[in-house]
């Protein structure tokens, strides 16, 4: 399992929350500073998290804050996984790309901006990925009809 | 071209005296098996520019799957992957089983090693053939398709479907397997390794197949890892990483088996890498039969299944890479958000890497070493 004590002592103010639910660690962290707080995590020797498998984000509609960023972490080296969640404010969320710091975000956050209208700031090429590029909202939110909004 | 020229080529471009021109490669292009594009700006045969556009087999299946109960997602997890359904019926079972907390029986869990390594196999072989159909080799894929036959044979002899089983549930198998599919199985798993010595001898030291494979989309280790490239081609290019060893789940640290690895980082290496997971998977599957253990097949779970609120992650080593499923349960009866973290998806991103620079014909060879799915892709 994942101890975080390392990454809560360099960034104290970045760290909101550390869990673990059956055996996976998630560690929510402030918007501001995630970049420095994920390039630790991956230039760390104790973490060396040097793969990025998965990001997406959940939309809580109700709740606030509405949007939460979801980063799923992989080290082959000490062979440990780790989940870091942001919380996201409004309705149109931004948040700085990670494609600096795992090129591998490039794709994971175009999809999130095509489905949940995500927008990540400075990525190099924040193009609609799966759906049409005239598409002008967002299908996984929650307040998009199962069926659609208009025929094709 | 040859070389001198390409260089002559590349100087003139420099000196501005030759033009790009921008062509389409797909959505209808054969070697992309599926429904794939990509813009190819090119300079004379040199590729300068990839540009892939995707998403022309996107059914939104995780927005489907949140308005579905937990095992009505089952039959839409093997649509992802349908050259491996299995596989993905294993990855989501096993990531509601989590979130759940149980544990399948061992009879369900070797029953679950045995289709997917099946699969895996028929899944590597389709993929040989294709891949060999796409540089020209025509002979390759009537030779693999009919042991690929064989495994849809089973296939369809336990679960009553050829390409899309939907035969895993949560908490175990949907049924036992029928009792004539040890023998049958067993002919096919001593007949296996020679047939695949066959394939090798139509390819891995032809040296028409080696002068098209052998330094063509090179991604070096360092690049694997930046791009979340996972799967056989992360272990063509050294990394020794396989789920199935390193994150164990359904048994497989019960089997004894090598985690395949080559140095080479091109597409031959990745069709060596799946031509030694062929014999590898044909091992586990021997293992398992032998060692098939008595009781039931799953747990017996009573009502609708409401697992508790909380979100998982679950990754599994799928044919073409890490295969992940998210999901976060408000503790009622559907999916509040699921995830699927597609290999190809992530692994297809390399593609303008392997490619920009190089020959145009090498893209073919480079893109089918992706051994993409676009239904994975697209989702």
């Amino acid at each position: 399992m994942t101890d975080v004590t390392k990454l809560k002592n360099a960034f104290p103010d970045a760290v909101l929350n550390v869990e673990e639910y059956r055996g996976d660690v998630t560690v929510t962290l402030k918007r501001d500073g995630l970049l420095q707080a994920c390039t630790f995590l991956r230039d760390d020797p104790d973490y060396s998290f040097r793969f990025l498998a998965d990001v997406t984000a959940v939309d809580y509609k109700d709740k606030t804050p509405r949007f939460v960023m979801v980063y799923h972490l992989l080290s082959h080296k000490h062979n440990r996984r780790l989940r870091l969640k942001v919380p996201l404010e409004g309705e149109n969320p931004e948040i700085e790309t990670m494609t600096g710091v795992w090129p591998t975000a490039d794709w994971h956050e175009r999809e999130t901006y095509d489905l949940l209208g995500v927008k990540f700031l400075n990525h190099p090429d924040l193009r609609r990925i799966l759906l049409p590029y005239h598409w002008d909202c967002f299908p996984l939110r929650k307040d998009y009809p199962l069926e659609g909004k208009d025929e094709l | 071209m040859a070389e001198p020229e390409i260089r002559l080529h590349q100087e003139k471009r420099k000196r501005g005296e030759t033009e790009t021109m921008e062509i389409n490669m797909g959505p209808q292009h054969p070697s992309t098996h599926g429904v794939f594009r990509a813009v190819v700006e090119l300079d004379g045969e040199t590729v300068v520019k990839v540009v892939p556009h995707l998403g022309y087999l996107h059914r939104g299946i995780e927005k489907i799957a949140e308005n579905r109960t937990y095992h009505q997602v089952i039959p839409l997890t093997d649509r992802l992957d349908y050259m491996a359904g299995a596989s993905n019926n294993l990855g989501y079972c096993l990531t509601v089983e989590k979130l759940l907390g149980i544990e399948v029986p061992p009879r369900g869990q070797y029953i679950r090693v045995i289709l997917t390594e099946l699969s895996r196999i028929s899944s590597h072989l389709f993929w040989a053939g294709a891949n060999a159909h796409d540089l020209g080799a025509m002979t390759p894929f009537f030779f693999m398709v009919r042991e690929r036959e064989q495994i849809l044979f089973f296939l369809e002899m336990i679960t009553g479907s050829r390409l899309t089983p939907s035969f895993f549930r949560v908490g175990g198998m949907s049924m036992d397997l029928p009792p004539e599919f040890r023998d049958e199985c067993m002919k096919f798993i001593k007949n296996f390794p020679p047939r695949v010595d066959e394939y090798e001898t139509l390819l891995t030291e032809n040296k028409i197949w080696k002068s098209r494979t052998q330094g063509v989309g090179y991604l070096s280790a360092e690049d694997c890892i930046k791009l979340g490239i996972s799967g056989p081609m992360a272990r063509a290019a050294g990394i020794d990483w396989d789920l199935r060893k390193n994150q164990p789940y359904s048994s497989y640290d019960k089997f004894d088996f090598k985690t395949v690895v080559y140095h080479g980082c091109d597409a031959y290496d990745r069709y060596r890498v799946r031509m030694m997971e062929m014999r590898q998977s044909n091992e586990i599957i021997r293992q398992a039969l032998e060692s098939l253990p008595e009781g039931d097949h799953s747990v017996t779970m009573k009502g609708t299944l409401k697992p508790p609120a909380g979100e998982v992650y679950m990754a599994i080593e799928a044919p073409r890479g890490e295969l992940g499923f998210y999901i976060v349960s408000d503790g009622t009866a559907q999916p509040f958000r699921m995830k699927v973290r597609a290999p190809t998806f992530v692994n297809l991103q390399s593609l303008p890497k392997m490619c920009e620079g190089k020959l145009f014909s090498d893209m073919v060879a480079a893109l089918s070493s992706v051994d993409l799915v676009l239904a994975e892709v697209d989702r």
